[in-house]
């Protein structure tokens, strides 16, 4: 039955928005493309904070790794097939080599930590023009953004980085399912709920936490790359603390350890509010962030697990003594 | 230029200093990061900047009152404002997992920025000069009665602080606390209490160096806490996060690395280097440099 289901909610997702598009309705398959990379930033950022259980407050960092390493070796004219490698590569090894010190830390100044490395990465993007042009951002003038081209087909409108995006989208999910139902999945929800006991159960506790740490980030990167090749433009101000908290957040409310969760966050903090963007203005757009504060502690002080239960994530946030 | 350059990272410091000891008393006694802090901060500034332009001196001769006044409401409002925090979002978590506090304070921090930012406005403003600045002249050095009043203010308030915590009975309830709270609360100390005086002091301290930073610079924003927020979280572990001396020491030396930096190294990257301070400090002596070592109790 809920194969029937996954298949049909699939097929809805890739016909649905051909349809839309052959109506018009540009505007939401721009919104379903934003949504499809919010969700591969929060699977991937779920693989840290929700199986790993450590607070991540500067993922944004490795979006804008990136993002900023495709948009450098594409506007040298190097294709997407091979930007995208070296993005993803990049973005693991730098946060492989943040995680290697970072990762003995405890769990709150962790979250310290990555905040700070989040906020040196932005800065660094801000401040060194010659590398990133700085605030105005990249592409500097007169360069572009190289487009992405699959053997005659090339890349271009909202609705084939639909595709695209969606087609990621499916392997990020796919990879994060079957990462948390692995021995590391299983190894990674046991150094959630007792760190010592695990590493007395014979767990290699650094290397699994390193492993997940990075995998994570290169889903981050995963993400950037893709969304400079879609906008064509960057600059620092995408990657700022509170982009980071907002996908922290999109995941506390949907749900923590749990894919389903993710994206049920991402629906409801990226999705709806764009949706309704529309409809109601701008002005609730400025109201969005108030709102999200308050559904932040609401969700914390009374379900603590998030509107998604994880199945698994039994005890880890009741108490404890 | 080194010593002016000193006496602006001392002034920056003492602003750093007072924001870090709210940090570190909540950690001292809750072990939780206050992260809405910063927000407190930024509130205090609010709060002084509504004070300084709705009370005009009347009379001259009063001034010491109006000064009291200008410095009183904003403390006690940022303080009452942290007791609120506490008990709405963090009391109901004491017993939960130690991120689910951290959270908490998050939504805190984004709401409190937001409903400044939409009900006073996203502009930053320009805070009021109340108070005479005038120009010292030492020995060629520049001083400004406001880096002097800062620094005494400051100075003054820690010392008030000091001898609070370590010669009254409040204060001893508090280090109590700090130090174990079941067995405190056999003493018979109302725990709750002695946690909402912490949030008051701490609160009220760093509405003080919202203030301050206010008079300082000039200008105040919604979002003006982060930064500053960070630095003196950064002071707070240089010092030993939960060590009070610790933090007011923390301060100092974090302001004045930051001017220094600044000056000789690169202004426009001073920021780098504070985050880069923090990171170091947490990788390689996270306890400090007046903390203690704890081993971790299993």
């Amino acid at each position: 039955m809920r194969w029937i289901i996954g298949i049909i909610i699939l097929l809805l997702l890739i016909v649905l928005p051909l349809a839309g598009y052959n109506c018009g309705n540009y505007y939401a398959i721009h919104v379903a493309g934003l949504v499809g990379i919010y969700c591969i930033l929060c699977v991937g950022l779920n693989i840290t904070i929700g199986y790993t259980g450590l607070l991540d407050l500067g993922f944004m960092a490795f979006c804008a790794i990136g993002a900023y390493t495709a948009a450098l070796l594409s506007i040298k004219g190097i294709p997407f097939w091979i930007t995208l490698p070296v993005s993803l590569f990049l973005g693991g090894f730098i946060r492989y080599l943040l995680g290697a010190p970072v990762l003995r830390l405890r769990g709150d100044y962790l979250a310290i930590v990555t905040l700070a490395f989040g906020e040196i990465v932005r800065l660094i993007a801000n401040n060194f023009d010659w590398l990133t042009n700085g605030p105005k951002g990249l592409p500097r003038v007169g360069e572009r953004i190289a487009e992405i081209q699959l053997f005659s087909l090339v890349f271009k409108n909202d609705l084939q980085f639909y595709y695209l995006i969606f087609f990621f989208l499916i392997g990020t999910i796919l990879i994060s399912y079957r990462l948390e139902h692995s021995r590391i999945g299983r190894a990674l929800v046991a150094i959630r709920e007792d760190e010592l006991a695990a590493g007395l159960s014979g767990i290699d506790v650094p290397q699994i936490k390193s492993i997940a740490f990075v995998l994570s980030g290169m889903f981050g990167a995963l993400a950037g790359a893709i969304y400079v090749h879609w906008i064509g433009f960057i600059s620092p101000e995408m990657f700022t603390f509170w982009e980071s908290v907002l996908l922290v957040s999109m995941i506390v409310i949907g749900g923590m350890g749990n894919i389903a969760g993710a994206i049920l966050g991402v629906f409801l903090l990226v999705g709806i509010p764009e949706i309704l963007r529309p409809v109601l203005g701008t002005k609730f757009v400025d109201y969005r962030m108030l709102i999200f504060g308050l559904i932040m502690i609401a969700v914390i002080i009374f379900r603590p697990e998030g509107i998604l239960k994880s199945k698994r994530r039994t005890l880890e946030l009741e108490e404890r003594f | 230029m080194f010593i002016e350059q000193l006496i602006n990272g001392l002034t920056l410091g003492s602003i750093y200093a007072l924001f870090a000891l709210g940090y570190t008393m909540v950690y001292g006694i809750l072990l939780m990061i206050n992260f809405a802090h910063s927000e407190i901060f930024m509130v205090g500034a609010y709060i002084g900047f509504l004070v300084l332009f709705s009370i005009p001196v009347f009379c001259p001769q009063l001034l010491p009152v109006y000064f009291l006044l200008y410095f009183i409401l904003p403390m006690l409002g940022a303080g009452l404002l942290a007791v609120i925090i506490e008990k709405i979002a963090y009391k109901p978590l004491r017993h939960a997992c130690r991120l689910s506090p951290l959270i908490s304070a998050i939504g805190v921090s984004i709401f409190l920025q937001n409903l400044i930012m939409l009900t006073v406005g996203a502009q930053s403003k320009t805070y009021p000069e109340k108070l005479p600045i005038m120009q010292f002249d030492f020995f060629g050095v520049q001083i400004s009665s406001l880096q002097i009043f800062i620094f005494g203010l400051s100075i003054l308030l820690m010392i008030i602080l000091h001898i609070f915590i370590s010669k009254t009975k409040m204060g001893k309830a508090m280090r109590a606390v700090a130090e174990n709270h079941i067995v405190a609360q056999l003493m018979g100390i109302n725990v709750n209490t002695i946690i909402s005086l912490v949030f008051l002091i701490g609160g009220g301290l760093g509405g003080i160096a919202g203030v301050l930073n206010g008079l300082y610079y000039g200008s105040i924003k919604y979002n003006m806490g982060f930064l500053p927020g960070i630095k003196a979280f950064t002071a707070a572990v240089l010092g030993g996060i939960g060590n009070i001396k610790g933090a007011m020491a923390g301060g100092f030396i974090l302001g004045i690395a930051e001017t220094l930096a600044a000056g000789y190294i690169s202004s426009e990257n001073k920021d780098i280097i504070a985050f880069v301070i923090l990171i170091l400090v947490l990788l390689f002596k996270p306890s400090g440099i007046f903390g203690k070592e704890v081993t971790e109790k299993i």
